[in-house]
């Protein structure tokens, strides 16, 4: 039992700070929020030269190895610069899930490229009917001659237009009709048939919806050798909450930093704010809120690797409970801010929206705390 | 970082499963499950307090010189989680936990010699003389004086919430000893033999139905100046380390998650007709678990920093308030498991000794109670307001 973190690991979370501190100050946001990418390619190539997009990538395939609490220190300190670098799309999900799914060429194809920046990735998966529910996929792949034809629509697509290749879920058809099995298939950039709508997305970074009419894909298309996807993205997906979780933590904690300092200056009927017991008392709360989920996320993050249900267990908990406390902590961050927190002239506002955005992403605190209690057994939740 | 134990305290987990397996009756682990208040009747916890004293294991807390075991952090979290899983009767506190570390902090060589051997062996019960009527969370102001005559104090006054006072053979209290510039001066930690003429006690029933709280008062009451812990005047400062360890000495996690499952399980019994089918019960549990895991993690976290030298920091006064707000949610949803049922109050002490079958099932009596009593969580030891104080001066600097 160590929950103390190695010299390597201390080193990291002290250079990705130093990193974020620096390079994603208040401008830097807003200029990236009206840039149709999304991100700087040339930030993108520096954190591949930080060997930040290696990372959780083995050794086999250039990468270095590393584990959910890697990439929950770098999520921690992207989260207090609001990164808008589609790592968690292309390292956290997509590489993952080639990782999880792939074949060992495929692997070797993509993995490698990942970690020096050559290639990002996107997961189109969520589709408005499924609503939160990860094994509800309505986008059909159906075996030609040639290879697949992919036809349906998803939702929420992370990153997707500036990604090289979109990872798409589908329901694999046969004659009869759905066969039950999910696959997911690579599908690149600029295919015949994907129609992407792309917008800037709440709290940052891009988003993109994507229609697939039609969409011819070769045989190798297919990520795997045909088994069941749906065991691998539940596992990708509780990692990647896990990490959605820390970044969530960085976003709070900024905030609580911030609105002490704010409540510590602004002063109103000849004192500070924060000489008010109201405010004392209620920062304490929020404080409270932020190291519950440091240590939700944390505990998420060491239950990685564990077995399913233990794993979706600590997931789901994570991101329910944190999901809850990062509202309470937004929300009281913007009312001790007064005015000026409801306007774009602060920060505040835009961590506010990545909170917003965290929360509903994968799934609210309702439907997590439904899923935990129906993996605990507790069946009629 | 990693959550796992090594071989060597997998094996000591071993040794305290297999050693509460053969030591902890079924009389007591029955009678520990039918408490609703804090602590059993004395014949349970002093009966485990000689167990534990028997292996050596009578105060986990203490230097090993003075009869600790000498355990890691890690141990003594093993040695907790244990305990609240097999659902062990809680040993008298104020001696082991409050007065105990005081004693070896700042008692002379023979307070030492004298008290700590009988704290060890359960042969002294202690009771704690802090809260006056009007002296709750502002402590300091208390008013219970001593006045020196010779070799002794003469005591006045009157001390209240006094937790077992009516078992207790001793007393440690603070007591004004003089008017200082600040309140908090003039105060000195004193101990007291409860059988010295001038104390009477009076039972406070609480809304629980319990008489485990009393007042005590001191009309004259002689004490020798040989049984002031420390200097005369210092007893503030002895007496907020001891609160330090009350707040802080909380391995409280596994214990919420033992009471959790109590709950679950009555939840998924036809005793409840299986409560546990309601999806709002069944959230409430999940958020409930959710929330002991923070804090398990939380803990796990002060544990790890202390293993490596660390200090923890100001966490303490943030677990304590969640460990109270938590056992109050999860005896509130004991209560709305428990249904109409927990209208059929049962008045008569000790629930696990009865003269008469109860009207509910038994496993059903302590629920309504517990969480009655369990509003006190957030009162005692520095209300949940007084905790909100400590964490913006000491943890956010405001």
């Amino acid at each position: 039992m160590d929950l103390t973190l190695s010299d390597e690991q201390r080193l990291l979370r002290e250079s990705a700070d130093r990193f974020v501190a620096e390079t994603f100050t208040s401008d830097h946001r807003k200029k990236a929020a009206n840039d149709p990418l999304g991100y700087s390619p040339d930030i993108w190539k520096q954190f591949a030269e930080l060997g930040w997009l290696a990372l959780p990538i083995s050794e086999a395939h250039g990468g270095l190895g590393g584990g959910a609490i890697e990439i929950g220190l770098l999520m921690e300190a992207f989260g207090r610069g609001l990164v808008s670098e589609p790592f968690f799309s292309t390292v956290v999900i997509g590489a993952a899930l080639v990782a999880e799914c792939g074949t060992e060429a495929q692997r070797q194809a993509i993995l490698p490229k990942v970690a020096e920046g050559a290639l990002t990735l996107a997961f189109a998966h969520s589709e408005r009917a499924a609503r939160f529910d990860l094994a509800h996929v309505d986008t059909t792949a159906t075996k030609t001659a040639a290879g697949w034809r992919l036809n349906g629509s998803k939702i929420t697509v992370l990153d997707g237009a500036a990604a090289g290749q979109i990872i798409v879920s589908a329901r694999v058809a046969n004659a009869n009709g759905a066969s039950g099995k999910l696959a997911l298939f690579l599908v690149p950039a600029g295919t015949a048939g994907l129609t992407l709508r792309d917008y800037a997305r709440l709290g940052g970074g891009r988003g993109c919806s994507l229609d697939l009419k039609d969409v011819q894909l070769s045989a190798d298309a297919l990520l795997g050798d045909g088994q069941d996807a749906l065991p691998a993205i539940e596992t990708v997906v509780d990692r990647a909450m896990a990490a959605l979780g820390a970044e969530a933590v960085g976003i709070m904690q900024t905030l609580l930093d911030t609105t002490l300092e704010y409540t510590k200056i602004r002063k109103q009927f000849g004192r500070p704010l924060s000489a008010n017991q109201v405010i004392r008392h209620r920062l304490a709360d929020v404080a409270m809120q932020v190291d519950e989920a440091r240590s939700l996320a944390l505990r998420a993050a060491l239950m990685a690797n564990a077995e399913p249900v233990a794993r979706s267990r600590a997931a789901s908990g994570a991101k329910a409970k944190i999901g809850r406390c990062a509202r309470f902590v937004a929300e009281q961050a913007v009312q001790l801010h007064g005015a000026m927190g409801v306007t774009e002239e602060l920060d505040i506002g835009a961590y506010f929206k990545r909170l917003l955005a965290f929360d509903t992403l994968f799934g609210g605190s309702a439907h997590h705390y439904r899923r935990h209690a129906a993996l605990s057994g507790r069946a009629h939740a | 970082m990693d959550l796992t134990f090594s071989a060597e305290e997998r094996a000591f987990e071993k040794e305290v499963r297999d050693y509460i397996a053969e030591s902890l009756t079924p009389e007591m682990k029955r009678a520990t499950a039918l408490t609703p208040s804090v602590f059993s009747d004395p014949d349970i916890g002093m009966a485990w307090q000689r167990a534990l004293h028997r292996k050596g294991w009578g105060a986990p807390g203490w230097p090993v010189d003075h009869g600790g075991p000498d355990w890691t952090p890690a141990q003594r979290w093993i040695f907790e989680a244990e305990c609240a899983r097999a659902g062990v009767p809680n040993v008298n506190v104020m001696g082991v936990k409050m007065v105990g570390p005081v004693i070896i902090g700042f008692g002379s060589p023979e307070q030492k010699n004298f008290y700590l051997p009988r704290i060890l062996s359960g042969e002294d019960y202690w009771c704690q003389g802090y809260s006056e009527p009007g002296s709750g969370s502002d402590l300091s102001s208390l008013k219970t004086r001593a006045v020196r005559d010779g070799d002794d104090y003469i005591i006045n006054g009157t001390k209240i919430w006094t937790t077992h006072a009516h078992h207790a053979n001793r007393m440690f209290a603070l007591v004004r000893t003089s008017d200082g510039e600040r309140q908090q001066d003039g105060i000195s930690f004193i101990l007291i033999d409860m059988k010295t003429s001038g104390i009477t006690t009076r039972p406070i029933l609480t809304i629980g139905g319990d008489h485990e709280v009393n007042q005590v008062f001191f009309d004259d009451v002689r004490v020798p100046v040989a049984n002031r812990v420390g200097e005369e005047g210092k007893g503030w400062t002895y007496g907020k380390y001891l609160l330090e360890f009350e707040r802080g000495s909380g391995i409280a996690s596994a214990k919420l998650r033992e009471a959790l499952k109590t709950i679950s399980d009555l939840a998924g019994s036809e005793i409840t007709g299986r409560a546990i089918e309601d999806p709002d019960i069944a959230i409430r549990m999940s958020e409930l678990e959710v929330d002991i895991d923070a804090l398990e993690m939380t803990e796990l976290r002060v544990l790890s920093a202390l293993q490596t030298g660390q200090n923890p920091g100001a966490v303490s006064s943030l677990i304590k308030l969640r460990v109270s707000e938590i056992r109050q949610a999860v005896t509130r949803l004991g209560v709305d498991v428990v249904g109409q049922d927990g209208l059929a109050v049962e008045p008569a002490r000790p629930l696990y000794r009865l003269n008469h079958e109860p009207v509910i099932p038994e496993d059903l009596l302590p629920v309504v109670p517990e969480y009655l009593n369990s509003r006190a969580y957030t009162i005692f030891g520095g209300s949940s307001e007084i905790q909100r104080d400590i964490i913006a001066k000491m943890v956010l600097g405001l």
